[in-house]
């Protein structure tokens, strides 16, 4: 089976996140990762590698140059190899442009399953792995909680607010999975080691034959307007309870006409 | 001739706030018309014309509700079809389903894309400018959308709903889908219900009670039932109280489960890490209970206990019962 996991760098969410004066998110800011949640789509990758033999797992990456050592780091987990699409003119792309780049990217490597994570911690649309789906032409199996491939099937189990739902679809398929599919694990120093050697190769708009009027924010559909940073919530009063702060807090909801 | 489009969620139930409140925006923009899936849409006609609904395309092929995405999709496709020119705005929610619905229509409609905004409205020429909050509720953004037809998914409570002046009796029209094979590729295998709780979503309640793993087991919600019962509150978790299995993932409030905005959020036993944090502070109102005085959710609290929840919020109760 040929696997291709895709990851976003993307800033922590526990650093410093800005914007830049060109309305992108100033990636020099805050130190780069993978995304979480795209680390939980290489955990099912591995996974499903270890209980298919001769399954082949390729991370996939769009990014800035940094975006390479968010591969290397996926790579020190486990997997075979990496493809960073990497383009001065990519800056800017808007979820449609870089969904049309990724999944050319994924075309040209051939795939039976598409890992995605639910959402970058970035952007944040969670629409990019539908907008793949559309572009490739397979079925989309998305929000997974937990997933299963067998005779050429995939099968996922999807929360809903009032239900569990389980769906199936032949492959080549693409599936997102959520934070429900459990935690991915912790590189071995064998693995920091063995991933220096995989293959990680570079590719261009120019190699997925993708006009350049087409990418970067020149070809966005969304102009943003104004971008203001809210004001940090201040912290209010603190109050030690020494057997009343039951009724300190009722207190402030009255006076709040809360109760 | 409407030239906006407004994609009922499935999970709205009928015409519930969520329809309503999407067809308040949409009069902004002109008189709406109004998409609605699967067998029981027409039961909700007479409620979208309340709210100003024009014309009603039923895409009742039950494949609308049980497939993924794909069939609501073509469904919404083909209710464009029948509109004739335009629309120039689609409207829809910001559940998961809705808002891959309105990736995928982006693409198929060529039209720029928002998600999750908590305004819509026109600007001087007509043309939809959004408003939304980004990086965890950090800053807040504008965009204009410049293509010929936009898409965006809006938030839960962006506007209280407004019934239209004048009720409208729809046109109403039953709208066949020739559903590509890929539409029908997915196919939904098994299902099982969750029993309704009877308390507000979490998404419109405008009071919120949430634990977390502070509750030290599953029996201590019972304590944040009662609270969210006293004041007509929903229920919500954390994650950490959610992977423990002692309490329903649909009531997660965070990064990965819900943002909710309510009028008061109160905070029991959660330390307020960002992914939590990215889900509930755009609250007006915040309170927290927790034993550690270091606890980040401190930070953002308008008033915070510091002290053991078992004591803490019994007598809150206790308080709330005398005061009535
Ligand atoms: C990709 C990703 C996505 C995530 N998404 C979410 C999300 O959507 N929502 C979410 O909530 N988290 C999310 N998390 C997890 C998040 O990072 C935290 O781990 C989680 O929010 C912690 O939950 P908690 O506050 O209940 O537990 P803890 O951090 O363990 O805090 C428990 C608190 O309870 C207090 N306490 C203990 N006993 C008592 C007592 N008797 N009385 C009063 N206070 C007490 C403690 O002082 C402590 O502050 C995500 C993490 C990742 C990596
Ligand atoms: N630039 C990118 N490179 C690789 N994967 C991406 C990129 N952008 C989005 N994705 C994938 O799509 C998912 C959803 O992204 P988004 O729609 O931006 O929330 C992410 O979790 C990734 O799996």
């Amino acid at each position: 089976m040929r696997i291709v996991s895709l990851v976003k760098h993307t800033p922590d969410i526990e650093g410093d996140r800005r914007f830049a004066a060109d309305g992108t998110l100033d990636r020099a800011a805050a130190e780069g990762r993978p995304c979480e949640l795209d680390e939980y789509a290489a955990e099912q990758a591995l996974q499903l590698a270890e209980t298919h033999p001769g399954t082949q797992v390729t991370y996939l990456t769009m990014g800035p140059e940094d975006a390479a050592s968010s591969l290397r780091k996926l790579l020190a987990m486990g997997g075979d190899g990496g493809v960073h699409v990497l383009d001065s003119g990519l800056h800017g792309s808007d979820a449609q442009a870089s969904a049309a780049v990724l999944a050319a990217a994924i075309r040209r490597l051939g795939f039976d399953l598409v890992l995605c994570g639910m959402a970058s911690t970035d952007a944040g649309m969670g629409v990019v792995p539908a907008m793949i789906a559309d572009y490739l032409g397979v079925p989309q199996l998305t929000y997974a909680g937990r997933l299963s491939v067998a005779d050429g099937s995939v099968e996922i189990d999807r929360e809903t607010d009032t239900a569990t739902q389980t769906y199936t679809a032949s492959l080549p398929a693409l599936v997102s999975v959520t934070d429900r599919t459990g935690e991915a694990r912790y590189p071995s120093f064998k693995g920091i080691m063995a991933a220096k050697k995989k293959p990680v190769e570079v590719l261009s708009l120019a190699d997925l034959a993708i006009e350049p009027a087409r990418a970067g924010a020149a070809a966005a559909w969304t102009v943003v307007r104004d971008i203001t940073p809210r004001p940090p919530r201040q912290a209010g009063e603190r109050v030690m309870d020494d057997g009343a702060g039951g009724a300190v807090l009722a207190d402030f909801l009255a006076a709040r006409k809360f109760i | 001739m409407p030239q906006v489009l407004v994609v009922a969620d499935t999970a709205d139930g009928l015409a519930a706030k969520p329809v309503q409140e999407l067809l308040t925006l949409a009069r902004r923009f002109g008189p709406p018309a109004v998409v609605l899936f699967g067998p029981d849409g027409h039961r909700a006609v007479g409620a979208v014309g309340a709210f100003g609904a024009e014309r009603v395309f039923l895409v009742e092929d039950p494949l609308t509700t049980e497939g993924l995405v794909l069939p609501r999709v073509e469904g919404v496709l083909a209710a464009v079809a029948e509109l004739g020119p335009g629309p120039l705005l689609v409207l829809t929610g910001s559940s998961p389903d809705a808002r891959e619905t309105a990736a995928r229509l982006s693409l198929r409609l060529e039209a720029g894309l928002v998600t999750d905004a908590v305004d819509v409205a026109p600007d001087g020429d007509g043309r939809p400018v959004t408003r939304q909050s980004v990086l965890a509720a950090s800053y807040q953004v504008q965009a204009a959308l410049t293509t010929p037809v936009a898409v965006v998914t809006v938030k839960p409570g962006a506007v209280s709903p407004q019934p239209a002046g004048e009720p409208v009796t729809p046109q109403v029209q039953r709208v066949d889908v020739a559903f590509s094979g890929l539409a029908r590729a997915v196919r939904l295998t098994a299902r099982s219900e969750r029993a309704a709780t009877g308390r507000p979503e979490l998404t419109d309640a405008s009071v919120v009670i949430s634990g977390g793993r502070g509750l030290g087991g599953p029996d201590a919600f019972a304590l944040i039932e009662r609270l969210a019962d006293q004041m007509g509150g929903a229920v919500g978790a954390s994650r950490a109280a959610v992977d423990a299995g002692w309490y329903p993932h649909a009531h997660q409030v965070g990064q990965t489960g819900k943002t909710v905005s309510p009028q008061l959020y109160l905070a029991v036993g959660i330390s307020g890490a960002i992914q939590h944090r990215a889900g509930m502070q755009t609250s007006k109102t915040v309170v927290a209970i927790n034993k550690d005085p270091e606890a980040p959710i401190f930070e953002l609290a308008d008033l915070g206990i510091v002290g053991d929840l078992h004591a803490v919020v019994p007598q809150l109760s206790e308080e709330i019962d005398q005061r009535r």
